[in-house]
Formats: structure tokens, C-alpha cells, sequence
């Protein structure tokens, strides 16, 4: 029973330190003259308050989730992809180019050509990074920040140019978007919402990335590496080759998240000069995401889940009751502060409870403490 | 036109430019290579910049008093710092997260400050250009070095200090220990708690300052999110310069110079699309480093929490 | 899995208890006409946000106040995705008109209107109304305003180089350009017109840092277009050069600098469409401001000293282009 209770308290603790955040934000309210219950309750009205605003919650948990996914495994992997936002972009570029060049084919066909060129894109620009770090040391950080910048204005260009929807190109003033895509091209929704089966293929994939983390050999060993370089170089493993392959299938996670906005919500392209036009932010805040999920690919979901709540409610927030939206950024960062420095009890915890129970543990188990504390890094 | 590019006209432009643009690199960079030199890795600097650029130009406006705005600049930033310093170092949270976390909140909180106590972009009187009798009038000299603004100088000179604090002094070795080995610096009696906070509010105040010279000295003006991925940049500097003063200074001269070079590039009318052009420092930065391939090795405790073993 | 499977109980009880039907306040009859405006800058960006935002409480003022005229605002919203949300919820609230403010907003527009018949929006800027009967679209002719600036800024610059600092190189910005462009090369063929567009819509130091390429290429005049030029307004001051302004009135940036802004007066266009609303007409038409109509004003600075000479060249080309006898050609 004990366990039990820890374990709930465990699951809990990201929602409680949410509830610590706005507790603070409620302060904020205060001095800005607004009642912290009416607003609150503006923003869990906004995030599950009618079936279309949960149905809101989940397109936006959506590209989070597969974000998320992808920095499970390069954290795991201890490398450090902070180049989401660039590679959802590359990722949607090149999934956006195959439905508008090959208008002939099948819709079902393109879909699934459409999500395997944005798994692409991402992974050669996460690949780039992971080539570099692997091969020439340049650290990804560095790296990945550095495609970010280039793949916004490689946005740009095409969107202007080479890819721009032929009804804009004769126009003086040119809307920097692609043409729109076949209606039967589409990922299918779950009417009057804007549900689409990306939330489906998401959910699916955090169970194939569980099963790759922790049943193949490849992410036993992505694992491995990130856990004790040394010690895996000593076993034999190429550490550079799994640095830059969790680099990569991160990098493709993040593409595929690209895919699936512009299939599933935006159906064309179209910038603003921005990456967060575009991405929402996903690539940061799917980082984020993972972490609330413990970088655990099924934890994930509910993780994502939640993310995904705070920032339509925060929005929805905003309009009920008008104050400045800027009050929600700061208030998302809160958020993010406090869960990041909850998971100390959660630690604590696990460790009192590893000295109780040593033998607990099996291999299908979602990660011995240890392991987590590792890759957390 | 290529030619054009090469007129002394040019030439004294881009490093003139390259100077006043690596200012703010400098200083969010040299701080963050202290906190990352001790095992911290702050993603936060940015966030950290804006409430700077803020509090700076908020204090500089309703007190007319630049320094005191550079003093607001430098407190906020410290605290920002202390923040982050408890979060990471108390509390051991994922460093890279937490910084996401500062980022977003600084990003909201200094527009939100802007919108309540300022609500229109206003101007401020900043900085003024020092002018040195003599050396500012060198033909091309004089404009590149002798005729910037004082936070420049700072920026400037924050590079031997920091160079001399990291490799000369005992504060730079328990640094350096404490981001290597933090179990034998604590087996050495240095408080490895102690030495990060110093560390990562110095990186707070250096931020702080980063922002002012943006808002009271370089632009001497606010308006939301500012910056614009400018600490992102700072933070990806530390990495170009291997976490050494003189090679941060070299990554912030390059990346700095080579956008002020692309700005060039579309004055002349050079026909380049202008999204390429914009494309070229982000993509020399990291052409540079693979060229110059190199054995560095990274803090060994960089990103991870110390836990004493009880 | 046991974890797993306790927190998915949660959340699915959380949100299964949150969907149950709950009452709903019912609406006050006698309300005002409510007006919710989308837009992707802030309200005060001294550019495009604000030119709508300051339109929209001018005809509030002139209306009587809020009881009469709601105006609610969501601002900021520069995610595609997010702004798409924010629409369809003022819409689904009942809100008469939604005003869609980005371009960059019109494709998730397409999809929303058909679902509210009875609720008008509006776009811009662009002509496209994608044919539904309650879009209607708008757009500026800001070239014609770039013109007039241009035409200013070739008679009072010196050194017959002239910069002009830009964002990205498409849509209002990309008209004001070459409208201005075009200005300057009627009045001084001879000139040079250098223009930077620096991949951004917030990034203010590269602007500034475009303004002091610019001045070092021997520019003595400059303009530029939307909320980064803040950045660059003030490289002009330290150097003492002219600046032009469009969106917005910059003057308080810069007073001794700035000589005119073009300035949009978006409630021409919405009182048009105020009007076509009460009549029962929800959309589809499209609306251009225009110095013509008086929706673009060419504001001149007041603690700017212009010449009488140059005064009259300005307001001689304002009416040439308003009675047609200056045709703007664009590339």
C-alpha cells in the first residue's frame, strides 16, 4: 500500500508542482487586478471544459508528444538536441514538397510518403549535428541552435520563392505560403474537431520508441552510451555512431511532428519569419514535455497531455479575460521551473525506496532509478 | 560589386559593426562560460537579457541615470542568477530544462513589465560614444576602436579579466575543479554549493549587463523580446570558444562580423537572396569549427547535479 | 505499468468530469456590437498591430465608449496554429465581427467562416476573400505612401543615397519598398536606393545594425518597415539622418529626425464594413485603404522643420496620386 501510494504521489508530483506554479501566478493575477478563480477557471475551461476543447488540448499535445519522443532518445543517448524547431521545419518542408509534387497518387499513399519524408528532413537535420558532434566534435548545442537560424531562413526563401503558392506569385504583395494541399491528402479528423490521426500515429509511436529504447539492441546500447561513455567505449561500443544516431531518430521524431502539422492542421505551409510561427514552439516545448514524462516515452503521453492543457487554457485564458498574454509566457516558465525542481522528491523518494527493495527490479520495468538519474542529466 | 566589398569603406564598417555587435555576445558569453567552467550549463540567458534590457532602460528613463540602469540591469540579472543557482544546485533540476523555464519567464515577465509600466516603445538618451583626442581620429582606427561606447570597452576588457580570474587565481581553480571533479574538490573542502552560486549570479549579472548594453547603450530602446535569440547565440559562443575568454571573444568577433559582412553583401546590391545572405554567420559559425577540428573536452561535470555521497 | 495505469485513470476522470454539459450564463439581449480583433505583434509595436488596435478604439471613442463598442484583443499571436484557435473561439463566443489581423491567418480562415454563417470576419491584408459571403478582406496600398516618402526623401537627402531597412521580402513590407523605391527614382533617377531585409520581424539590433551599414555607405535619408525598425529609427538620430516612417506614426521615436510617417487608418475600412454588417451584409467584399479614401495619411512630423518647398511636393504628389496622374508601376 505504501508503494502504491508513492507511486500515485510519484505520477502526481508534475501536476502538483503545476498547481505550486499557478499558485504563484495567482499572486500575478492579483496585482494585475484580475480574480485568480475566474481566470483559472477560464483556462481549465479552455483546456478541457467541452469535448472540442479537450479535442484543442490534444492538437496541440500532439506535436509534443513526437517531439518529445525524440529527446527521450537522445537524452538517453546524453546528447542534448535543442534543434527541434529547425528540424520540424526541414521535416514539413520536405513533407509538404512530396504532396504538392506528386498530385497523381493515391491520398493514402502520399500520407504515409508525406510522413516518411518529414521523418527524413528531420533526421538529416538533426543528422548534420549528430555528424558533426560524432566526427568533428563540434557540440550540438552549439550546432543545433546554429540550424535552428539556418532552417527559418531556409523557410523563408522557399516559401518566397521556389515553393510559393503559384495564386501569390503574381501578386505585388506575395503571402509567403505554399499552395494548399489536396483535400484527400489530408490526415483524417474526427469532425467538428480538428482532432487528426497525427495524435494517433503520436501514441503509436511512443510504444515503438519504448520498445526500441528497451528492446533492441540499438537502444540498449544508445542507452549505454549516454549512461557511461567510457565504460561502453570499453565494451566495445562505437560511442560516436550512437551519439550521432540518437541525434538523428531525435532529429527525425521532431521532422515527423513537422509532417504532421502541416498534413493534419495548417494543410499548407506559410511564414512568418519566424521558426514559432510555425512550430508553436513545439521544438522547445516538447523538451519540456519529455521531461515531465521523466523522458520515458509512454510517460510522455499523459506528459505531453498536460503541456498541451496548460497552453490552450493559458490562451483561452487570455481571451476570456483579456490580460496580456504575456502574463502566460512568463507563467508557462514558472511552470516549467517548478516541475523541473519538483522531480528532487521524486528522486528522493525512489532511492528511500531502492534501499527498502533492492530486488524489485526487472528489465521490462520502465528504468531503475539509477538510470533515470543518468539520462535526467 | 564583389570588388566593392573590399573598399576600405567597407572594410572599416564590418569590424566597426563586428565590434558593437559582439558586445552583448560578450558579455552573456563570458558569464556563461563561468557558470558552464563550474559544471552549470545556463540555458536561461536569454530570459535573463530581457529582463535586463528592461530594468536598465526602465531605471536609465524614470531616473535619467544610466548607471543606476546599469545597476538595476546588473541586480535583476543577479537574481535571475540566484534563482537558477538555488533550482540547480538545491534542488539538483535538470539544468538545461530549468534554463527553457528562466527563459520563458523572462521572455514574459519583461514584456508584461513593459506593457504595465511603459505601455508605448519610447526612447532613451544612452551611452554616448567616448570620444579620445588623438586616437579617435586615426583615418579607419580611430572609427573601429577609438569612437564606441563605454559598455563596449567593458565588454572588451571583461575578456583578460576573465581569462586572469579563470587561470590565475585560486577562485579560477576552485572553478575549474569544481566543474571537473566536484567529488575531489569537495573532498578538498571546497563547497562546490558555494563556488556554483558565485558562478552562475555572476553569469546572471554579466547577462543583466548583456541586456543593458542593448537597451542604454547599443539601441537605447525596449520593445518585446528584443533579443531575439541573441543569448541563444551567447550560449552557443561558449561552445565556438571552447569555454576559454579568447576564444569566445574570437566566435562573438566572427559571428558578428560576418552578419554585419551580410548586411554588406545586400547594401552593394551583390545578388544574393536576402535569406541566404541572413543565413551566413549561423553558417560560417559552425563551417569554422569544422574546419578548425579540435580535441577540446567539455567541463567533465558540465549539466550534472552534485550530490555529496552520505 | 501500475503508474501508468493510476495517472491515466486521472486524467481520463479529470477530463471525463470536465466534459459533462454544465450551464452555460446565458446572453445579455441588449449588448453592444462586439468586435474581436486577432493579431500577431503587440499592441503597441508602433507598426502594423497597433495601427489596427489604434483604429479600433478610435472608433470606439467615436461610438460612445465600450457599452456601445466592445473591442477585445487577442495580441501576440504570432503561432499560426494558435491564432487559428483563438479565432474560431471568438467566433463560437458570438462576437459580430472577427477580424483576422495576418495574412499569414487567411487559410485557417478559409476553414472557420463556413462554420459561423452568422458571424462576420474580417482579413488582411489581402484581397482574397476565397469567395465565402462573411469574409470580408482588406489590405493597404502601401506603396502609395511609400511613393509619397520616397519622393521626400530624394528631395531633402544630400548624398543621394538613401537606405531602407526591411523584414522579410514579401506581403505589406515588400509593397511599401518598392512603392517607395519607385518615389525616389521619379524624383532622382540618379539616386541610389540600398535595401536590407534582415530575415526578421523582432530581431532590433541586426536593424540597427542594418541603419549604421546603411549611414556607412553614405546614406543621409532612411526608412523602413514593421516593429524592429525601432532599432534602426535610432541609428538615424545619432547620425543625424532623416527618417521616414509607415504603419504607424513614429515621430515621438525620433522627433528631430522623422520627417512623415504614413500612417493607416484602418477604421475607414472598418466602418465601411460596420456598415455593410448592419445592412446584413456579412462579407464578401474586399477593401483597399488608400490615400484616396484617407485611409493612408501621410502624418508629417510638426517638430520637424520642412521646407514650404518640399511640403508642397509632398502634398502634390499625394494628389496626383489620389486624381490618377501618377501611376505607381511595380516590378
Amino acid at each position: 500500500m505504501r508503494t502504491r501510494m508513492s507511486a500515485l504521489f510519484d505520477a502526481l508530483l508534475p501536476v502538483i508542482a503545476t498547481l505550486a506554479a499557478l499558485a504563484v501566478g495567482a499572486v500575478m493575477l492579483l496585482i494585475l487586478g484580475v480574480s485568480p478563480v475566474t481566470a483559472y477557471a477560464a483556462l481549465f475551461d479552455g483546456a478541457f471544459g467541452s469535448f472540442n476543447a479537450f479535442a484543442e488540448t490534444l492538437v496541440k499535445a500532439t506535436p509534443l508528444l513526437l517531439v518529445a519522443l525524440g529527446i527521450c532518445i537522445s537524452f538517453r543517448g546524453d546528447v542534448i538536441n535543442i534543434g527541434g524547431e529547425g528540424q520540424m521545419i526541414v521535416g514539413a518542408l520536405l513533407a509538404t514538397w512530396v504532396g504538392l509534387t506528386f498530385t497523381e497518387v493515391p491520398g493514402w499513399l502520399i500520407v504515409v510518403f508525406a510522413m516518411l519524408a518529414g521523418f527524413l528532413g528531420g533526421a538529416v537535420w538533426g543528422g548534420i549535428p549528430g555528424l558533426l558532434k560524432a566526427y568533428f566534435n563540434v557540440n550540438e548545442i552549439l550546432s543545433t541552435v546554429m540550424m535552428n537560424a539556418i532552417a527559418v531562413q531556409l523557410m523563408n526563401f522557399l516559401l518566397r520563392g521556389p515553393m510559393i503558392d503559384p495564386s501569390q506569385a503574381q501578386l505585388a504583395s506575395k503571402i509567403p505560403q505554399t499552395a494548399r494541399l489536396l483535400d484527400e491528402f489530408h490526415l483524417a479528423r474526427l469532425a467538428p474537431t480538428r482532432l487528426h490521426a497525427g495524435a494517433l500515429i503520436a501514441v503509436g509511436l511512443a510504444f515503438v520508441v519504448y520498445i526500441l529504447l528497451w528492446r533492441t539492441t540499438l537502444g540498449y546500447r544508445i542507452r549505454a552510451v549516454g549512461q557511461n561513455p567510457h565504460a561502453s567505449r570499453y565494451a566495445g561500443i562505437k560511442t560516436a555512431r550512437y551519439m550521432a544516431l540518437a541525434l538523428i531518430l531525435s532529429g527525425a521524431f521532431a521532422g515527423l511532428a513537422g509532417a504532421v502539422q502541416v498534413y493534419g492542421v495548417n494543410y499548407r505551409m506559410i511564414t512568418d519569419g519566424s521558426a514559432s510561427g510555425f512550430t508553436g514552439a513545439a521544438g522547445f516545448n516538447g523538451i519540456v514535455a519529455a521531461l515531465f514524462g521523466q523522458l520515458h516515452p509512454i510517460l510522455s503521453i499523459p506528459a505531453s497531455i498536460l503541456f498541451g492543457a496548460l497552453l490552450v487554457g493559458a490562451n483561452s485564458m487570455q481571451r476570456a479575460i483579456q490580460i496580456p498574454s504575456a502574463l502566460i509566457t512568463a507563467l508557462n516558465g514558472l511552470v516549467v521551473v517548478f516541475v523541473v525542481s519538483s522531480e528532487i522528491w521524486r528522486r528522493r523518494r525512489q532511492r528511500r525506496r531502492l534501499a527498502v527493495a533492492k530486488e524489485e527490479e526487472t528489465p521490462g520495468r520502465p528504468t531503475p532509478p539509477e538510470v533515470q538519474k543518468e539520462a535526467a542529466r | 560589386m564583389i570588388s566593392e566589398l573590399f573598399t576600405t569603406t567597407v572594410l572599416i564598417g564590418i569590424l566597426a559593426s563586428g565590434i558593437r555587435l559582439a558586445t552583448p555576445y560578450l558579455y552573456a558569453a563570458i558569464g556563461e562560460t563561468f557558470s558552464q567552467k563550474s559544471g552549470v550549463l545556463n540555458l536561461g540567458v536569454e530570459g535573463q537579457m530581457l529582463l535586463g534590457c528592461f530594468a536598465a532602460f526602465y531605471v536609465a528613463l524614470t531616473t535619467e541615470n544610466l548607471w543606476l540602469g546599469l545597476l538595476a540591469a546588473m541586480i535583476v540579472g543577479a537574481v535571475m542568477g540566484l534563482a537558477m543557482a538555488f533550482v540547480t544546485v538545491n534542488l539538483h533540476a535538470q539544468q538545461g530544462i530549468s534554463g527553457i523555464g528562466f527563459y520563458l519567464f523572462g521572455l514574459g515577465m519583461s514584456d508584461l513589465l513593459f506593457q504595465k509600466l511603459l505601455g508605448t516603445v519610447e526612447t532613451v538618451k544612452g551611452f554616448p560614444e567616448i570620444y579620445i583626442p588623438g586616437l579617435s581620429d586615426i583615418p579607419g582606427i580611430g572609427e573601429i576602436f577609438f569612437s564606441q561606447n563605454i559598455l563596449v570597452y567593458g565588454a572588451f576588457l571583461l575578456v583578460p579579466i576573465a581569462w586572469f580570474v579563470l587561470n590565475k587565481t585560486t577562485l579560477g581553480l576552485k572553478i575549474r575543479s569544481v566543474g571537473e571533479n566536484p567529488d575531489a574538490a569537495d573532498s578538498l573542502g571546497v563547497s562546490v554549493a558555494r563556488v556554483r552560486y558565485f558562478t552562475i549570479i555572476l553569469g546572471g549579472t554579466l547577462s543583466g549587463l548583456a541586456g543593458a548594453s542593448l537597451s542604454i547603450a547599443l539601441l537605447n530602446v525596449f520593445q518585446q523580446n528584443m533579443t531575439s535569440g541573441l543569448g541563444f547565440i551567447a550560449v552557443a559562443l561558449v561552445y565556438f570558444g571552447a569555454w576559454k575568454p579568447a576564444g569566445v571573444l574570437a566566435g562573438a568577433l566572427l559571428f558578428s562580423m560576418v552578419n554585419s559582412l551580410q548586411l554588406w553583401i545586400q547594401v552593394l546590391g551583390i545578388p544574393v537572396p536576402s535569406d541566404i545572405a541572413v543565413m551566413m554567420p549561423y553558417v560560417l559559425t559552425i563551417l569554422v569549427l569544422v574546419a578548425t577540428v579540435s580535441k577540446v573536452r567539455t567541463p567533465s561535470a558540465l549539466t550534472k547535479p552534485f550530490e555529496r555521497e552520505d | 505499468m501500475k503508474k501508468f495505469a493510476l495517472l491515466f485513470t486521472l486524467v481520463l476522470a479529470l477530463v471525463l468530469s470536465a466534459c459533462a454539459p454544465k450551464a452555460t450564463p446565458t446572453p445579455v439581449v441588449t449588448e453592444p456590437f462586439r468586435v474581436a480583433v486577432v493579431m500577431p505583434s503587440a499592441i503597441n509595436d508602433m507598426a502594423f498591430s497597433q495601427s489596427m488596435y489604434d483604429a479600433l478604439m478610435r472608433i470606439q471613442e467615436e461610438m460612445g465608449g465600450p457599452e456601445n463598442f466592445e473591442v477585445v484583443y487577442s495580441e501576440g499571436m504570432f503561432v499560426v496554429d494558435d491564432a487559428a484557435a483563438a479565432i474560431r473561439d471568438y467566433a463560437t463566443q458570438g462576437f459580430d465581427l472577427v477580424i483576422a489581423h495576418g495574412s499569414q491567418y487567411g487559410s485557417s480562415l478559409q476553414e472557420i467562416a463556413p462554420d459561423f454563417p452568422e458571424t462576420s470576419f474580417a482579413w488582411g491584408t489581402t484581397a482574397e476573400t476565397f469567395g465565402q459571403p462573411n469574409i470580408f478582406a482588406y489590405e493597404a496600398a502601401s506603396q502609395e505612401g511609400g511613393y509619397v516618402n520616397g519622393v521626400l526623401a530624394a528631395t531633402l537627402s544630400t548624398s543621394g543615397t538613401i537606405g531602407v531597412v526591411g523584414p522579410i521580402e514579401v506581403g505589406d513590407a515588400k509593397l511599401y519598398v518598392e512603392g517607395f523605391k519607385a518615389g525616389v527614382m521619379a524624383t532622382k533617377p540618379d539616386a541610389t536606393v540600398n535595401v536590407n531585409y534582415i530575415g526578421s520581424f523582432s530581431d532590433v539590433a541586426l536593424a540597427s545594425e542594418a541603419a549604421s551599414t546603411h549611414l556607412a555607405a553614405g546614406a543621409d535619408a532612411l526608412t523602413g518597415t514593421a516593429q524592429m525598425v525601432v532599432g534602426a529609427i535610432g541609428k538615424a538620430e545619432e547620425a543625424n539622418a532623416l527618417w521616414f516612417g509607415t504603419q504607424s506614426n513614429q515621430s515621438s521615436l525620433a522627433p528631430k529626425i522623422v520627417v512623415a510617417s504614413q500612417v493607416y487608418h484602418w477604421e475607414v475600412v472598418i466602418k465601411e464594413i460596420l456598415d455593410l454588417i448592419a445592412d446584413g451584409t456579412l462579407g464578401g467584399k474586399s477593401f483597399v485603404i488608400t490615400l484616396a479614401n484617407k485611409g493612408l495619411v501621410i502624418e508629417f512630423n510638426a517638430d520637424y522643420a520642412l521646407s514650404a518647398d518640399a511640403k508642397s511636393l509632398a502634398d502634390s504628389t499625394v494628389k496626383g496620386i489620389v486624381d490618377g496622374t501618377i501611376k505607381i508601376t511595380l516590378p
